[in-house]
């Protein structure tokens, strides 16, 4: 079902974003973004991946912030993001509310999780609570429909969210269940978490890097917050024609799963772009897998179709990582 | 960028991981970053602790209400499976059986309440390691079948041989299959005296919508919650379903299981409504005793319903006698000696003459011959079944009745067996379905705890519903035709669809017959 990340899909990886970054756009154009550029934010990643054929130095963790004033202010994220889903925080555990989508996903992301964690970690996958012992640390952990489990699964669990609501919201909910009760709820952001030279075993960030403001420097802070050798997992939504038929018309505008707006479509990343985020990250990704949805029995499953939404794991690199295999 | 030195990063990369991973599981206990205790490493299976404050015994994971055969093989695939194995669960009942450590004796008279179990059911059993406690007490496999009707028109034997198999069913007597379960679940919890609670379900409070955050909003402040522990507690207890007991004690759990037959309190005080109705029939069951073995099911469509006679093992056979209420009460009050030659003439000469080979039956041979696939008993001729000698049980007469519960789940809940459905009784039908309903869930709850769900979750609780309605529905109310029960493996369904195919659907009375009794009601407009 999962598939180990090719080597031709890295390959693609760098190529595609050198052709994109020389303005020969390949996407379809769905009429909302200006196609032949690419989003201001990956700028930056398309430009140093298109300059990339002497070996670019070893690009250090991003940790100062980029403002003055630190706290969240100097983060990646875009406040207009975190005001649109202040306004829904509370809907987070209606199970048939704004966030439908996500309960509906959630059992399938978390069969992800759970085998490339213990095989990562190597734990035993007929232990009912596998992660025990490891500190995870949940990006955007909104209501905390992803931290709990994990909590449940025997994971140290810190969930963290830019939206104090949230925070609240995942506290009070996490309360009334023993396990669960000791999930550390934080506002703040990763970027906050790394001046803090926090670390965790393992970084999991899901349905976030489409909302950031800077998607590669989220991507370094991510990469900040893992210990070397440790696991990175980061879930979004293709920047593909199906994608936009899928999770903007589709679920935005016909089923109304989601808000209209909570997508933008210039704002998602597509596979190749984020493994070459990671990469810049030294995290290598090791697997990638779709999601799909099977309207008939309602239920999402693992699948090699990236084209809509997907998951991707990968390995934060030691210190000393081995030389760029460029030239 | 080649892919080979990549690759080989990566294999470096993996073996370091491992080594890491190594490493991490002998380091201390993590500390979250704010410097508090990082709380729970639950030893697994035992109480939780939450900040120092211990999950009191009276808080569950999953509360059974009813140790009958279906709770039971709920309690047990669970402690069965790896990941639901750790679970607390409790199992609420009454019932002095339930204290049993024993085999029960083969050379008994067998008890006239039996099921007969499908080769599906088996292979649950099986599964859950409660087959071979089966093997050491009575059972009776059953190879063969002989299906006809009063009208002399047709009959249909069946062959375990037909299908290649060795058996079509087995009959086992409830308590046996209550009993192995219970010894197996002995075998697998050595607290068992604790997990049973002999006592009756008194009330039942499902957490209110209102506690739950999702609509009321910031309630608790977080502070609250933290502070102290009892408050912790109270808050965590406001999620759970609150079990009081008849002998004062109250239990807190994630999941109540309904388990509690066809007049299911749980049902009832969680507010979920039934469809269904009474026949104009009861049946009539029992045990009678012959001069051999009878190793044959046998089954007759008498005008008021159907007979049938199972094999339980030595010279014995069960009866299950279905008729009307009058009728039923004036069989139960005869004199043994008359009911035992009721039961003869109901199996052999009365209401009508044998079926014979006639032409009719060359003429459905030859129709049939060019569809090919002639299974062996179809040349087998017609038997009349082993005299009864004896009658040696009490006769039990109970109403039957249909009855299909609108929903298996809500928030916290789960029915099933007869708490969620109940199907005329054609030997022993409703508890495959029962046990078809344990296996469901305990999978269903294993999914949710390796997910790390909630596992009274609705959401997860719901893929146990949309998984047996289907199966349930389709058993008791074949409207489909027979072709959604082609998916059930179960012998005397097969049966009477052997009987549709070779013959039924030319011989109305008993096209009707068969429709209306699977149908399980005569009286159905779609068929008047």
């Amino acid at each position: 079902m999962l598939r180990r990340l090719a080597p031709s899909l890295r390959r693609a990886a760098a190529s595609s974003a050198v052709q994109r970054g020389g303005g020969g756009a390949r996407l379809p154009d769905p009429g909302l973004s200006s196609p032949h550029a690419l989003p201001p934010q990956w700028r930056r990643c398309a430009s140093a991946a298109a300059s990339s054929l002497p070996p670019p130095p070893p690009t250090p963790p991003q940790g100062p912030p980029r403002h003055a004033g630190g706290g969240s202010a100097a983060s990646s994220l875009n406040p207009a993001e975190v005001a649109k889903f202040a306004a829904i925080a509370e809907t987070w555990w209606d199970s048939q509310g704004p966030f439908k989508p996500l309960h509906l996903m959630n059992p399938t992301r978390l069969s992800f999780i759970r085998s490339t964690l213990c095989r990562h970690f190597r734990r035993d996958p007929y232990s009912a609570k596998p992660l025990e012992g490891l500190k995870v640390i949940d990006v955007g952990c909104g209501g905390g429909i992803l931290s709990e489990p994990l909590a449940r699964m025997g994971a140290t669990v810190t969930g963290i969210d830019a939206v104090e609501k949230n925070i609240k919201i995942a506290h009070i909910h996490a309360a009334s269940d023993p396990t669960t009760a000791s999930i550390e709820y934080c506002c703040t952001t990763a970027e906050d978490l790394v001046k803090e030279n926090k670390q965790f075993d393992a970084v999991i960030s899901l349905e976030v890097i489409e909302h950031v403001a800077n998607p590669l420097e989220f991507c370094e802070s991510l990469s900040a917050l893992t210990v070397p050798n440790g696991a990175t997992v980061i879930s979004t939504i293709n920047r593909s024609m199906r994608a936009y038929a899928a999770a903007i018309v589709g679920a935005e505008y016909i089923l109304r799963w989601l808000p209209i707006g909570t997508h933008e479509w210039s704002k998602l990343v597509t596979p190749e772009e984020l493994v070459l985020a990671l990469q810049r990250a030294s995290i290598s990704v090791e697997e990638m897998a779709g999601f799909v949805y099977n309207p008939l029995t309602r239920e999402w499953s693992l699948s090699d179709d990236t084209s809509i939404n997907y998951i991707a794991y990968g390995i934060k690199k030691s210190e000393t990582p081995p030389t760029m295999p460029h030239q | 960028m080649t892919p080979t030195p990549a690759r080989a990063s990566a294999h470096a990369l993996l073996r370091s991981t491992r080594c890491f991973a190594a490493a991490n599981r002998i380091r201390p206990a993590a500390r979250a970053f704010s410097g508090v205790p990082a709380g729970a490493a639950d030893p697994q299976g035992g109480p939780e602790k939450v900040g120092g404050v211990r999950a009191g015994d009276d808080e569950l994971d999953v509360a059974i209400v009813g140790g009958g055969m279906v709770g039971l093989a709920v309690a047990c695939a669970l402690s069965n499976m790896p990941l639901t194995k750790h679970l607390r669960v409790a199992i609420i009942d009454s019932n002095p059986a339930l204290k049993s450590t024993n085999y029960l004796k083969k050379d008994g008279i067998p008890d006239s309440r039996v099921s007969t179990v499908t080769p599906a059911t088996i292979s649950f059993f099986r599964d859950i390691g409660a087959w071979e406690h089966i093997q050491q007490q009575r059972h009776a496999f059953f190879g063969k079948m002989q299906v006809w009707d009063y009208t002399g028109l047709g009959y249909t034997r069946y062959n375990a041989r037909d299908v290649c198999k060795e058996y079509l069913g087995c009959v086992v007597e409830n308590k046996v299959l209550c009993n192995s379960l219970l010894l197996r679940l002995q075998e697998q919890k050595e607290a068992i005296g604790k997990m049973i609670y002999p006592t009756r379900l008194e009330s039942l409070v499902f957490p209110s919508k209102s506690r739950n955050v999702g609509g009321a909003g910031l309630k608790p402040p977080s502070t609250e919650a933290d502070s102290l522990g009892h408050t912790s507690k109270e808050l965590r207890r406001s999620n759970l379903v609150k079990l009081d007991l008849s002998d004062g004690q109250t239990l807190y759990s994630k999941l109540v299981v309904g388990a509690d037959g066809s007049k299911s309190n749980v049902r009832q005080i969680a507010g979920i409504k039934t469809t269904g109705w009474s026949y104009p029939q009861s049946a009539i069951i029992c045990t009678v005793e012959h001069t051999t073995e009878n190793d044959c099911a046998w089954q007759r469509f008498l005008p008021s319903g159907p007979i049938a006679l199972l094999p339980i093992g030595d010279n014995f056979s069960n009866i299950v006698w279905t008729m009307s209420p009058e009728e039923a009460l004036r069989h139960k009050s005869m004199s043994s000696e008359d009911f035992v030659m009721a039961v003869n003439r109901a199996l052999d000469f009365g209401y009508g003459p044998h079926p014979s080979s006639s032409s009719l039956d060359h003429y459905m041979e030859r129709l049939f011959s060019g569809v090919g696939d002639t299974a062996a008993s179809t040349k087998e001729c017609f038997e009349v079944p082993p005299r009864a000698i004896g009658l040696i049980s009490e006769r039990m007469a109970f109403p039957l009745s249909l009855m299909h519960s609108h929903d298996y789940v809500s928030k916290r809940l789960a029915l099933v067996g007869d708490a969620a459905h109940t199907v005329h009784p054609l030997a022993g039908q409703g508890v495959n379905l029962g046990f078809g309903d344990a296996a469901a869930l305990a999978e269903v709850i294993s999914e949710g705890v390796s997910v790390g769900a909630d596992i009274g979750d609705l959401s997860l609780l719901n893929r146990y519903e949309n998984d047996r309605k289907a199966a349930n529905v389709a058993m008791a109310a074949v409207l489909d035709g027979f072709q959604k029960m082609y998916s059930v493996d179960f012998g005397p369904l097969n049966v009477l669809r052997a009987a549709a195919f070779h013959g039924a659907q030319y011989i109305s009375p008993l096209k009707k017959n068969i429709i209306s009794y699977a149908m399980g009601d005569k009286k159905s407009p779609l068929f008047s």
